[in-house]
This record gives structure tokens, C-alpha cells and sequence, in this order.
């Protein structure tokens, strides 16, 4: 029976990184993927920064279908009836290379997967691996529509759930305080409304955040981006705060509101909704990861938990893709040398503590914990509406001086907690 | 309140292959869990709701297969699987 060097499960953008790199080594692959094609289970916010992961995979991104690269930034505190945004643009998120791009992950994946087959990966679709093939405590293979299919190493690259490193006994199901729920809808819009209101041209694209009553002060918030020819709006949920009754409201719900915003309303207006999607993220950062790998299995991307929450950028992707690359580089070396147990494979550890990747998740630990203050959800929004809302009233009488108007808000217990909030979050 | 209508049109836009089986399933005796009544709050598709005896049906037409539930309810509660290859939401944005 034929048996490969690996197998990948589940081609999203770790599985297919690894299954491109792997294949161009000259080793033989197999990515299985239980979607009707590759990126039909897959979405995201979503943006990804190119910078970290450009060299590892380098002759990828000149023709990659990205969507536009992104040069206004803006946040925005959402408060229940008023709202404050802060506006990034510079000349240097211009500049080529160009930093980060909005994404559609359907038309990507594909892509990306006739890559990888072009380097000679055999990437199956509609293939769902139901179990896998255990002997003697090392994992051989998986078991899919009921073949049984070997290989040296099992690679899982099969999302925030990874029911197959669940399987392989070397991970427990998540936690509800270390998921998020993403909800989207990609709504339809010509370029030149869309240029016209976000005050772009030509590729350009524009990523806004935002903050407060768009979750109704739980952990979370809302996003949009926009993409050639649509804009992605979805927002983000704490799991854990959304099953709380604090206020009781159920997540579609939520989304809705999002929507009718008059701030985000006037964006999409004339705009249609296409596609309406969803998915669990991981949020509890370095902590929260899980094993990394185990007697002959690796795990790269979402299922391991790679997703770096520090608020102003929430990045998933680019770690997807080098865990993904560290993966497949970790398989090569074992494979050399005739080994696939844990200890061998541990190699994989090392090279993602070596890299950005893990660098990255120790820098940010503490950030889950920071980031989990109510007061950044629930006070700083409304806060930062209502000193704006009395610096620019203009009463029918006299207007009160400022100074005593803003330090009715900003009293010394204000902005001292204000400013431990400020120092552990730049701190991290 | 629930959108209904808004959400089955939305669901609606999307493209479902079926299924042969129902992939999740509550698992029997713990349709007035406690634990299984969060679903409902979490569920991006709605799927979930309470009959006038407080049982949880879960009605799995329209499911994203996002994993909310089996995080939230967890596996004691939901006997949780994705469906089939090639079955189920086929994303076309992502």
C-alpha cells in the first residue's frame, strides 16, 4: 500500500503552506480538505500582513489575488449614541512592499492550493478525515471515507476546533474565555462607491475597528474592510461573555445592530449582502496554545491556537502560513532522519520559538489578560463620547469653559485608573 | 428578539450542499441542560431555540459549522461533528 512522507488535514492556509513547501522538497504529500474545494470552510476578518511570512514563501505573493492593500487605519469607540474615531494614514503604509492587504479567503485558498499542486502536492477535496490510524501510541495515518490511509507524519491543520489533535489524545476541547465567535457578512458594492466612501483610489483599501456598544460592551468588537469589490463588516464576541445574561443578547442579534449603526449604515448603503459566514477564534494567546505536536503529528495554524489578539491588530494568517512552513520543515528533518516520533518532531518547537511566531505570542502573553478589562469595552467608549459631546455643544446660552467641563469626566480617580489601564496595555 | 426573517434571508445567500446525517446533535436527555441553552445566545445562525416545554431543539439547516456551540455547551452536552466531505456551508467570499 502506497504510503506518503505526510499527510495534511485540512487545507487552509497553514495546511496548504506546509503542503507547498513539503511537495517543493520533492516529498511526497497529500492535503486532504473536506470542503467542495480549498477555502470553501475558511474566512476571516479579515487582512493579512504580508511582511513576516514574505521570504518564506518567496516567489508567492507578486501574483497572490489579494484584495487592496490597506493605507487608512481608523478605530472607533462606539458609545451608545455617539461615536469617536482615530484616523491613521501615512505615506509609509504606501510604500512598497506594501504591508497588509484585505482578503477573501475562498478565492485565496484556491489559489494557493493550485500552487502548491503545481509544486507537486496532491490537494483532495470533499475528503474528510473521520479518524486516525493509532499504533503502538504514534499516529501512522488517518482513516477518511473509510480508507485507511498512511504516512510518516499527520500533519493537522484543521482549524480553532482541531478535532484531529483532539483525537490524537494531545488536546482537550476549548474553554469558552479563550474563544471568540466571528460573524460576517461580505457586502456588495461597486469600486467607485466604495473608493468614494472610504476616500481611496485604485487598489487602496481602508480597515476600520470598532469598539464598545457594538458588542454591547463585551469583550470583542466590530471590523470592516474593504475588498475589490465588497466590503467585509462583521463583528467579534467573547464566548464567554456572551453566554453571560449581562445583557442577555443573542449574537445574531448583535450583528444586526452593528448594521444599522448610523455610522456603519451610511457605509453599506446601496450595498447587498452575499455571503454570511462565521467562525471561532482563538483569543487566549500564548497561554491558551495548544501542543504544538505530538508522536507523529504536528499541528500548525488555528488548530494550534495561533491566533495574536493585541487589539489594535488581530493577527491569525500570517502565523497560519509560517506554522504551516515550520511544520513542513520539522517533517523534511524528521524524514532524514527515518523518525517521526515526538522527539524528533519537537524540531518544530524550536524553529517556531526561533521565528516571529512564538517570539510574538511571548512578547503579547500578558495582552489576553489586558485586553480582557471590561473598561475598555464598556467606560472608555462612553467616556470618550460624552467629553466630546460637551467640547462641541454649543448651547443657546453661554458655553461652560472647558477645563471644568472635561474635568467633570476626568476627575484624579479617573485618570489614574486610566492611566494603569494605558500602562499595562502599552507595557505588554 | 430574534431577526428571523432576516437571518433565514441571509442564511439563504449562502450556498449548502446537504448532508446525509445531522452533524450535531443534542445528545439525549440534556435538552433542558443548562449548558445547552447557551447555544442559543451564541449561535451566529440561530439555529437553536426553546420549545414551550424549555427543551432546546436545534434545527440544523443553515449551520456555518463555526464550532460557537461545541465551545459554549461543550462535548458532554452536544454530540458535535462537522458533516461529511463536500457537505455543508461551501463558502464563495470566505
Amino acid at each position: 500500500m502506497e504510503k506518503f512522507d505526510a499527510i495534511i488535514v485540512g487545507a487552509g492556509l497553514a495546511g496548504l503552506a506546509s503542503a507547498y513547501t513539503l511537495a517543493r522538497a520533492g516529498v511526497e504529500v497529500l492535503a486532504l480538505e473536506r470542503g467542495d474545494y480549498p477555502g470553501a470552510k475558511n474566512m476571516t476578518g479579515g487582512r493579512i500582513y504580508v511582511n513576516p511570512v514574505r521570504n518564506l514563501f518567496p516567489d508567492l505573493w507578486k501574483n497572490a489575488p489579494l484584495e487592496r492593500f490597506i493605507v487608512r487605519e481608523e478605530v472607533t469607540m462606539m458609545a451608545r449614541e455617539r461615536s469617536v474615531t482615530v484616523s491613521y494614514y501615512g505615506e509609509e503604509l504606501r510604500e512598497k512592499p506594501r504591508q497588509s492587504y484585505s482578503i477573501l479567503r475562498s478565492k485565496f485558498d484556491r489559489w494557493l492550493a493550485k500552487q502548491a499542486e503545481a509544486q507537486g502536492a496532491v490537494v483532495l477535496s470533499k475528503v474528510k478525515v473521520d479518524d486516525l490510524v493509532i499504533e503502538n501510541g504514534k499516529i501512522e495515518g488517518v482513516i477518511a471515507g473509510g480508507d485507511e490511509l498512511r504516512s510518516g507524519v499527520v500533519i493537522a491543520c484543521d482549524g480553532a476546533l482541531s478535532l484531529t489533535a483532539e483525537k490524537a489524545g494531545i488536546r482537550e476541547p476549548g474553554a469558552a474565555r479563550d474563544y471568540a465567535v466571528g460573524i460576517k457578512e461580505v457586502i456588495e458594492l461597486d469600486t467607485e462607491h466604495i473608493n468614494a466612501r472610504f476616500n481611496l483610489e485604485g487598489n487602496e483599501g481602508a480597515a476600520r475597528l470598532y469598539v464598545g456598544e457594538v458588542t454591547r460592551g463585551k469583550f470583542g468588537g466590530g471590523f470592516l474592510y474593504t475588498n475589490e469589490g465588497s466590503i467585509s463588516l462583521g463583528i467579534v464576541v467573547g464566548i464567554k461573555d456572551l453566554m453571560d445574561d449581562d445583557p442577555k443578547i443573542e449574537a445574531p442579534a448583535l450583528m444586526d445592530e452593528f448594521k444599522r449603526r448610523p455610522e456603519v449604515a451610511s457605509l453599506i448603503k446601496g450595498g447587498e449582502t452575499a455571503e454570511y459566514s462565521a467562525r471561532v477564534i482563538s483569543e487566549g494567546g500564548f497561554k491558551s496554545l495548544s501542543a504544538l505536536y505530538g508522536n507523529g503529528i504536528l499541528v500548525a495554524g488555528d488548530a494550534a491556537g495561533l491566533v495574536l489578539n493585541i487589539g489594535f491588530t488581530v493577527r491569525g494568517m500570517e502565523y497560519a502560513l509560517a506554522s504551516g512552513y515550520y511544520a513542513a520543515q520539522a517533517a523534511l528533518r524528521a524524514r532524514e532522519a527515518g523518525n517521526f516520533s515526538a522527539g524528533t518532531l519537537a524540531t518544530y518547537k524550536s524553529l517556531l520559538e526561533q521565528s516571529f511566531v512564538l517570539k510574538d505570542f511571548k512578547n503579547f502573553q500578558e495582552t489576553p489578560n489586558v485586553l480582557g478589562n471590561p473598561r475598555f469595552f464598556r467606560h472608555y467608549p462612553e467616556l470618550a463620547g460624552n467629553i466630546m459631546k460637551d467640547i462641541y455643544a454649543v448651547p443657546a446660552g453661554s458655553k461652560n469653559r472647558l477645563y471644568p467641563t472635561v474635568k467633570q469626566y476626568m476627575t484624579v480617580r479617573e485618570m489614574w485608573a486610566m492611566f494603569k489601564d494605558m500602562w499595562k496595555l502599552t507595557k505588554t | 428578539m430574534r431577526e428571523m426573517t432576516g437571518l433565514k434571508a441571509k442564511l439563504g445567500l449562502d450556498v449548502f450542499k446537504p448532508s446525509k446525517e445531522e452533524h450535531i446533535k443534542i445528545k439525549a436527555g440534556m435538552g433542558k441542560d443548562p449548558r445547552v441553552k447557551k447555544a442559543i445566545l451564541v449561535c451566529p445562525a440561530g439555529l437553536y431555540s426553546e420549545s414551550e416545554t424549555g427543551e432546546v431543539i436545534l434545527t440544523i439547516d443553515g449551520c456555518l459549522e463555526c464550532g460557537a456551540c461545541r465551545i459554549a455547551c461543550g462535548t458532554d452536552v452536544l454530540d458535535w461533528n462537522y458533516p461529511e466531505g463536500g457537505a455543508g456551508v461551501q463558502l464563495r467570499f470566505g
